[in-house]
């Protein structure tokens, strides 16, 4: 599966969370423009949790950490061609340690507790990359799906510690004393929950712009011409598995943040898998895929169950309504816009952006083509 | 993993830190909400919610029970509703899912302002959201769960138990076995969850020298039952003890048919519902030429509620009588679990008075003298609110069509630990003379 | 010793349910690159629509050939309908689809069925025979997966149809050029597959019908499927056999708990010293 990955339109960046072509702005650094971008972007949530409803908070916040787990899947999938079914049991390590460390050792600070988390899915990854750094495509789908269905189990297993299938719930600081009259509790925690997505995305995606994107999507292209190149390619595949474990990782840590639950139910195999449908839905190559994808995760599932109590139909219908909507959207959108909503956008912009910048920024030479 | 990385990462660290000066995990107490209100009431409906699995695999255990609390409302509705309000009960999916249980429960909350929340299912479920239930001043009633920690008023002020707690019932249920069958060889089959290790706590106290095999089964895979039940045959167990959701008693049952294995079932009310069972093993087992009452006949239950099969009760008549106008597939035992908890939901909210507030509805519960539908005490007071108290043991015997319910011994309570089991004392009103409804 | 062999028994008639999910699997995947997600899906439209006509009818074996029929149709139209559609482009998305697939089915199947379970009977009796602790009911899964895996091999081998099955999987350009109407191929492998899947699904469902009822058992088909080596059908009878029984140890002698842990371990290790299934041909790639 991993050399058909390859995709016709040109090799897409893992683009910053914004990149407008104005030619000033390319003078600057990747990462301050990054930074910059993460900052603004930062400003317009927060800006939002003030315009909605308190219900929406909770549902920011859940794009928060999703687009964070599909992002790190981008990484893994689009960058590097590995096809993973399992990243809800690399949530789960991240909710996991959360939990035992909030429970365990009280006075460690949110963001000790964050470091943590990246660093358990770290070597979560580092495992589990080189268990399976040999295998490709549905070997490699077929671990991982084995891996989301089995780790969860560890919680059942070590119930003393890790609370059996009951899981483990505990109480995190919410809006800090200074600020109780501004914000709510939830309010206060989507915004650390979207610091935090935004920071680790500055990181992937200066990663992705720099020499391991490069060597990652040279990998996906033909993994013989990358060795041949002097690709480290085992390697590199493992630190692609590490780098979107960690994502995982701290994507589930954020979960826990926000609810205040680790659960092994949470983090069935539905997880999972809704996680790799975002991420074809959203786009694969980019970021920007990611943030259409959590949002679909989201929003779709809420419109469903908005649908359902709308059309008054009978229990039975009205129940299983709310997974229908979201099987057949899953449906028509990959069937509509075989490169998700972000290539349906982009082929848009495309339309317009033509007409304004006869080269479009496009990235620094792979070493690959894309033929057949 | 160079430079521009290693400043990502560290501006990560500061960023955080810088926003959390303290421990993640260190938390203040908040202040209590205000109760005087009536959020959720309005001068012809009062709202309320509960959150359930209504798709997944759990549902096919549980969805019954908000069915049939949803019948019990259409029928008070239709009788005029409590104080001239109609009862609007707001039943949302959360898959069996915590994190969606906690999201659907703010939605409840916050979106649709519901008064109370009324038997919110399942103990990893419900245990998320009881703090913030007690945050928000939202009064939390009967949860569907025998867990202990909804009978914590220290902890947990607005929140009442419901179900019979685990050890309790078994340790009755223990004694029981305990003298009836002095010679029998036990083993113990139950969920590997606090059902199961509830349970144990209460076997233990009378049967602990007795067990010769015990095996846990998860709820999350069905392949692996065969297993537990040759190796309570293995060990020449004669009676089993199961803890267990009907689903999982009914697989055991079956398995031990198919290996030839007979021993006496006891099984505890949370597996007991009979009209269930028998739904789920009668066109299996009849196809092989098995009536299903045969397999079913001579099991020893224990329970709190009226059953289906308990044709004389006042109370299983009325709930027929509900569920044939207003309810959907057939009436089961679990059907009436949501039943009785709309009812006493019902007869709370008109004890709270003309204009409810979330205070007086938790103000009747306390004070409330529960005269059944249970066939037990119930407790809600300031400082017990353990529900239903204890269980009568009975036996069920294949008749003609359904079986009935045969009692084996009246209401008992106890406590959890070494208290004395004794008969239980209380006066039980038919649904005529319960003030539930307009 | 009589719960070994208890254990054994029982491991080895589920292990031929996994085996036949697996070899619906491997069929698919060789057709068309592409993982049937909505497998388990279209298996449990199958059951219900059997247990619908048993209780009409109360003929079990009508029930069997009206699923095995319906399966075979959702196959035929899942290919032609939907999957056609994105044929052509990432194996991904088409996997993405059959996901969508499965979640709508299964939706469905609970909006027309319910949520709440069924009795589902068995193909023949569930109590053990007297000699050996084995049921009339798991030899049954035994003897049709066994008959299924033969007759499959016969259509491989020795028939028109497989050796173009073969040819438009292997090189579907080349073999459209040799004149293998390749679409209609595919729409056949398709078609077996599910029928297949739908005879899995009869096999796995009783005692209890629900609309989640296949999936525990689909997770253990695809293990199936990858431990036996994806470019060999045969590998999933063997692979379904090795997780059927290794669980069924695990799960009577260790504890139940570790079931799905135990399948991860068996697959990481099976894969690690076999990267491409038990039953893989190594094939090198020219540069």
């Amino acid at each position: 599966m991993a050399s058909s990955l390859r995709r016709d339109d040109p090799p897409a960046t893992a683009a910053a969370p914004a990149r407008p072509a104005a030619p000033r702005r390319r003078a600057l650094p990747v990462l301050a423009r990054h930074l910059a971008a993460a900052a603004l972007a930062l400003a317009a949530i927060a800006a939002l949790t003030f315009l909605v409803g308190p219900l929406e908070h909770l549902r920011i916040a859940r794009v928060g950490y999703l687009l964070l787990a599909v992002a790190g899947l981008q990484i893994l999938v689009g960058a590097s061609g590995q096809v993973s079914l399992g990243h809800g049991a690399f949530m789960f390590v991240g909710a996991y340690t959360t939990a035992l460390t909030v429970l365990h050792a009280p006075a460690v600070p949110l963001a000790g507790v964050m470091v943590l988390a990246v660093a358990a899915g770290c070597l979560a990854g580092v495992l589990v990359g080189a268990a399976t750094a040999r295998l490709h495509g549905p070997y490699l789908a077929g671990a991982t799906l084995a891996l989301a269905v089995g780790l969860p189990a560890l919680a059942l297993y070590f119930s003393d510690l890790l609370g059996g299938s009951n899981g483990l719930r505990f109480a995190l600081r919410g809006t800090p004393p200074e600020l109780s009259g501004l914000l709510t509790d939830n309010q206060w925690k989507a915004l650390v929950v979207w610091l935090t997505v935004l920071t680790a995305l500055v990181v992937l995606a200066t990663l992705s712009r720099g020499r391991l994107g490069r060597r990652m999507r040279a990998v996906r292209d033909d993994e013989s011409a990358a060795a041949m190149a002097g690709i480290p390619v085992g390697r590199t595949r493992v630190t692609a598995f590490v780098v979107s474990a960690g994502c995982a990782s701290l994507a589930g840590a954020c979960e826990a943040y926000l609810l205040g639950t680790a659960t092994p139910s949470s983090f069935s195999l539905a997880l999972s898998l809704s996680l790799l449908a975002a991420l074809v839905l959203g786009g694969l190559g980019s970021l920007w895929g990611a943030l259409w994808g959590a949002l679909a995760l989201v929003y779709l599932e809420a419109a469903g169950r908005e649908l359902a109590d709308l059309l008054g139909l009978g229990s039975s219908v009205a129940d299983n309504l709310p997974p229908v909507f979201f099987g057949v959207m899953l449906v028509v959108i990959v069937t509509a816009w075989p490169t998700g909503v972000h290539g349906a956008l982009r082929r848009l912009g495309g339309l317009s952006a033509r007409q304004r910048t006869p080269n479009p920024p496009s990235d620094p030479p792979s070493i690959t083509t894309t033929g057949a | 993993m160079r430079k521009p990385t290693a400043v990502a990462a560290g501006a990560l660290a500061l960023t955080l830190l810088a926003t959390s000066c303290g421990g993640a995990g260190e938390v203040e107490e908040s202040a209590g909400a205000d109760l005087n209100v009536s959020v959720g009431v309005t001068d012809d409906t009062v709202t309320i919610g509960t959150h359930q699995p209504l798709t997944g695999p759990a549902s096919a255990g549980y969805l019954a029970i908000s069915q049939g609390a949803s019948a019990m409302f259409d029928y008070i509705n239709d009788q005029g509703g409590v104080h001239g309000r109609r009862i609007e009960y707001l039943v949302k999916d959360d898959v069996y899912d915590p994190t969606k249980t906690v999201e659907v429960t703010q939605e409840l909350v916050e979106g649709e302002e519901i008064f109370a929340m009324l038997g919110g299912l399942g103990t990893p479920t419900h245990s998320k959201v009881v703090d913030y239930l007690s945050e928000k001043g939202v009064p939390d009633l009967f949860p569907s769960s025998g867990a202990l920690m909804w009978n914590d008023p220290e902890q947990y002020p607005l929140t009442y138990g419901y179900q019979v707690d685990y050890t309790k019932e078994a340790k009755i249920l223990a004694k029981y076995v305990a003298e009836n069958f002095p010679d029998a060889k036990v083993a113990y089959y139950y969920q590997n969850d606090d059902v199961g290790s509830d349970s144990i706590a209460g076997l233990d106290q009378y049967l602990a020298d007795r067990v010769v095999a015990d095996a846990g089964y998860e709820s999350t895979a069905p392949e692996a039952v065969g297993g537990q039940i040759s190796s309570f045959k293995e060990a020449g167990a004669d009676l089993v003890v199961c803890a267990c959701i009907p689903a999982f008693a009914a697989l055991g049952i079956l398995n031990a048919v198919g290996q030839g294995y007979q021993a006496q079932w006891v099984i505890t009310s949370i597996g007991s519902d009979t009209p269930t069972l028998r739904a789920l093993l009668k066109e299996y087992a009849e196809d092989d030429g098995l009536p299903v009452d045969q397999l079913l006949d001579g099991i020893i239950t224990s329970g709190y509620l009226p059953q289906v099969n308990m044709v004389d009760d006042p109370w299983t008549r009325f709930f027929t009588e509900v569920h044939d106008k207003y309810g959907e597939g057939e009436l089961t035992n679990t059907r009436i679990y949501g039943m009785v908890q709309a009812v006493m939901f019902a007869k709370a909210l008109k004890a709270a008075g003309e204009n409810p507030t979330r205070q007086s509805l938790l103000d009747a519960v306390e004070s409330m003298e529960w005269n059944g539908p249970g066939l037990v005490p119930f407790a809600s007071t300031a400082e017990d609110r353990g529900g239903h108290a204890g269980v009568l043991v009975q036996q069920y015997r294949a008749g003609d069509g359904e079986g009935v319910m045969e009692q084996l011994q009246e209401p008992m309570v106890t406590d959890r630990d070494g208290g004395e089991i004794v008969p239980a004392d209380f006066d039980r009103l038919g649904p005529d003379e319960y003030d539930f409804h307009d | 010793m009589n719960q070994f062999v208890s254990l054994t028994f029982e491991g080895i008639a589920n292990g031929a349910v996994y085996a036949a999910l697996g070899l619906s699997l491997v069929i698919v995947y060789q057709a068309t690159r592409v993982v049937n997600f909505a497998q388990p899906a279209l298996a449990l439209i199958a059951a219900y629509t059997a247990h619908t006509v048993i209780r009409a009818t109360g003929s079990y074996w009508l029930g069997f050939a009206s699923a095995v029929a319906a399966g075979t149709l959702l196959g035929v139209l899942t290919e032609r309908l939907l999957l056609r559609r994105v044929q052509d482009r990432s194996p991904l998305n088409a996997v993405i689809l059959t996901l969508g697939l499965l979640l709508a089915l299964r939706g469905l199947a609970g909006m027309v069925w319910g949520n709440l379970q069924h009795s589902f009977p068995p193909p023949m009796s569930f109590r053990d025979l007297e000699a050996v602790p084995i049921s009339p009911e798991e030899l049954f899964a035994l003897a049709s997966v066994a008959l299924v895996a033969a007759a499959l091999f016969v259509l491989h081998r020795f028939t028109p149809l497989g050796l173009r099955m073969r040819a438009a999987a292997l090189r579907p350009e080349s073999a459209r050029l040799s004149g293998v109407r390749v679409g209609l191929v595919l729409t056949a492998g398709w078609g077996i597959a599910s029928a297949i899947g739908a005879l899995a699904g009869m096999l796995a469902v009783p005692p209890l019908l629900s609309p989640t009822v296949l999936d525990a058992v689909f997770v253990y088909g695809i293990a199936a499927a990858v431990l036996g080596g994806l470019d060999n059908p045969f590998g999933a009878l063997a692979g379904g056999l090795v997780i059927g029984v290794g669980l069924s140890y695990v799960s009577g002698y260790v504890g139940s708990e570790l079931t799905t842990l135990a399948a991860l371990a068996i697959l990481v290790v099976v894969l690690s010293l076999r990267p491409a299934g038990l039953f893989s041909r190594a094939t090198v790639r020219k540069v």
